[in-house]
């Protein structure tokens, strides 16, 4: 690993042009088996980035090296700029990254509202003591919380359910309340990961039109299975096989790249 | 009917004083999965805390006070040191080391405060209160037990509830990795959870010591039933907590006065036993264990 970067807050004076997240020759090894073999990958501010790639090809381990659940055997993150040893999950939202998951990670036992107020919680200002006894600061504070967070469940259409718990809802409904506890945070990048599993095509299209609205507002990094939702969102894509980089290039680009058409349709094309 | 009221009263306040024990233990262990053997210890130790400062001459409250921020920094000092080296391994390492604090605590009051029995002073009146003529076996430090293990439920269900710091805790309790990735300090959120619980813990020691004799073993007879208690609710209800601890309290209370006393250990594993075959979980639990 040749980062020597700082694991600890967000360097203020990181390059604020430069991408928010770079993976340069990363490598993961689970003891035998090498999950990402010298991966290079830029997610940009205002870019749809998609990583695709067959069942096994990485994806899910790209995403976990990104925020942190899987520390890189070696290679180098950067976080706008600046070198990182690696990135922890509980500095994530500090680094303004946010992630969805695919099994939505949504806290059963706590209201959609609740939910959403959890990850609005790097906005938040009061300290833990003030927070521990409920100063009037901590008050308005906590008020201004609610507020952004029932705003993020308006925008995406979901706060008639905010005081509803997350099981008794229908999937697709779930799957936006976890964006919007995504979203709520202000990211500057989101971490997508197979957003429209489960979802039906028109749900999927409303997915799309979702997705292609962040872009003003931060940069996305897509892992998905469904090539339509792909190739209609993304700038950029960066192709996955056997945990190696095999294609990178627009949608264009990547659906006539001979290597891609290999890896999916498991014929030599070259 | 005077025996009737008398014997329901002291149920009600016995059971508050397990209710909060129980709690205690509940608060652990849906933050920590853990079931901290140490609790009665930890109670212990800072009940003789307080008991040794009012024969220094400090008045009951501030020594109450002192007890209950001892506890607060006892209760985060061993999460904090101890208890985050076992989180999230073997079930087996935790019991261990509860079970160690236990044994460590027990023998560190009998070195540092005595094994000699001392009695615990009382703020409040321990004579029964008269109504219409009859005195009934209501006193006052049992209406202060009461209202204290009440306020202090209160105080933690608004934490909880209302606060942003409390929405943290219970989402740390609940998924803990979700959480980190959403910027929750966990690490932080357990060591208060355990330390909220310690201050419940030593509210229940203080409260049980009140008015009767204390030494470093007093709170070993309170751990059974603050453990029934606890599981006959569910251990993962604090509402189960506080009703596990008035049914085992108001249960023990009339076996003790009409049947006799020698068979109230007898009884809490009776009422448990009942319980876990109705409901396996205990009678707040969100899902009922089948065997299939």
């Amino acid at each position: 690993m040749s980062a020597s970067g700082s694991t600890t807050a967000p360097d203020s004076r990181a390059d604020t042009s430069a991408p928010v997240l770079e993976l340069h020759d990363v490598t993961v090894r689970f003891g035998g088996l090498t999950a990402l073999d010298s991966v290079g990958l830029a997610a940009r501010p205002g870019v749809v980035h998609g990583v695709i790639g067959p069942n096994g090809a990485g994806k899910t381990t790209l995403f976990n090296v990104a925020c942190g659940f899987v520390r890189p055997t070696s290679g180098t993150l950067l976080h706008r700029g600046a070198p990182r040893a690696r990135f922890l999950p509980h500095q994530l939202a500090g680094l303004r990254v946010a992630r969805t998951l695919q099994g939505l990670g949504l806290f059963d036992r706590l209201t959609v509202l609740d939910n959403v107020m959890v990850g609005a919680d790097r906005t938040a200002r009061s300290t833990f003591w003030g927070g521990l006894l409920s100063t009037p600061g901590s008050w308005r504070d906590e008020r201004a919380v609610r507020d952004r967070a029932m705003a993020q469940l308006e925008e995406l259409g979901v706060a008639q359910h905010a005081g509803r718990y997350p099981s008794s809802l229908p999937y697709p409904v779930r799957k936006r309340v976890a964006l919007a506890r995504a979203l709520v945070s202000e990211p500057e990048l989101l971490l997508l990961d197979e957003p429209a599993s489960g979802l039906s095509s028109d749900e999927m299209d409303e997915l799309a039109g979702l997705v292609e609205g962040l872009t003003d507002r931060m940069g996305v990094l897509l892992v998905e299975h469904h090539m339509d939702l792909v190739m209609r969102v993304c700038d950029e894509i960066t192709v996955l096989d056997f945990g190696k980089v095999i294609a990178h290039g627009t949608p264009a680009e990547v659906q006539t790249d001979p290597a891609v058409l290999a890896a999916y349709l498991g014929e030599d094309v070259a | 009917m005077q025996q009737l009221v008398n014997t329901a009263l002291g149920g009600i306040t016995l059971g508050m004083v397990f209710a909060a024990f129980a709690l205690a233990l509940v608060m652990i262990w849906r933050s920590t999965r853990i079931v901290n053997f140490a609790q009665a210890a930890m109670a212990m130790v800072t009940t003789m805390l307080a008991l040794s400062l009012i024969e220094r001459g400090w008045s009951y409250w501030a020594a109450f006070l002192a007890a209950l921020a001892t506890g607060f920094v006892l209760g985060a000092v061993i999460e904090r040191t101890l208890v985050r080296r076992v989180e999230g391994g073997p079930e087996l390492n935790a019991v261990i080391l509860t079970l160690g604090l236990f044994i460590v605590l027990t023998a560190g009051a009998e070195i540092v405060f005595g094994s000699d029995y001392r009695s615990f002073p009382v703020p409040f009146s321990l004579s029964g209160t008269e109504i219409g003529g009859t005195t009934y076996a209501l006193t006052g430090f049992d209406i202060f037990t009461v209202v204290a293990v009440l306020v202090t439920m209160g105080l933690l269900l608004a934490l909880f509830q209302f606060t942003d710091i409390g929405l943290r805790m219970r989402a740390a309790a609940h998924q803990q990795e979700v959480a980190r990735l959403l910027g929750v300090k966990v690490g932080r959120m357990l060591t208060l959870g355990w330390a909220l619980a310690a201050v419940v813990g030593s509210l229940s020691g203080l409260l049980i010591g009140g008015g009767s004799l204390v030494h470093p073993h007093y709170m070993e007879s309170v751990v059974v039933f603050g453990f029934v208690a606890a599981v006959l609710g569910g251990l993962d209800s604090p509402a189960g907590a506080v009703v596990g601890g008035l049914l085992l309290g108001v249960t023990l209370s009339f076996v003790s006065g009409y049947v006799g006393s020698g068979l109230v250990a007898l009884a809490a594993l009776v009422v448990l036993v009942v319980v876990l075959m109705v409901r396996p979980g205990g009678l707040f639990s969100a899902t009922t264990a089948r065997r299939v």
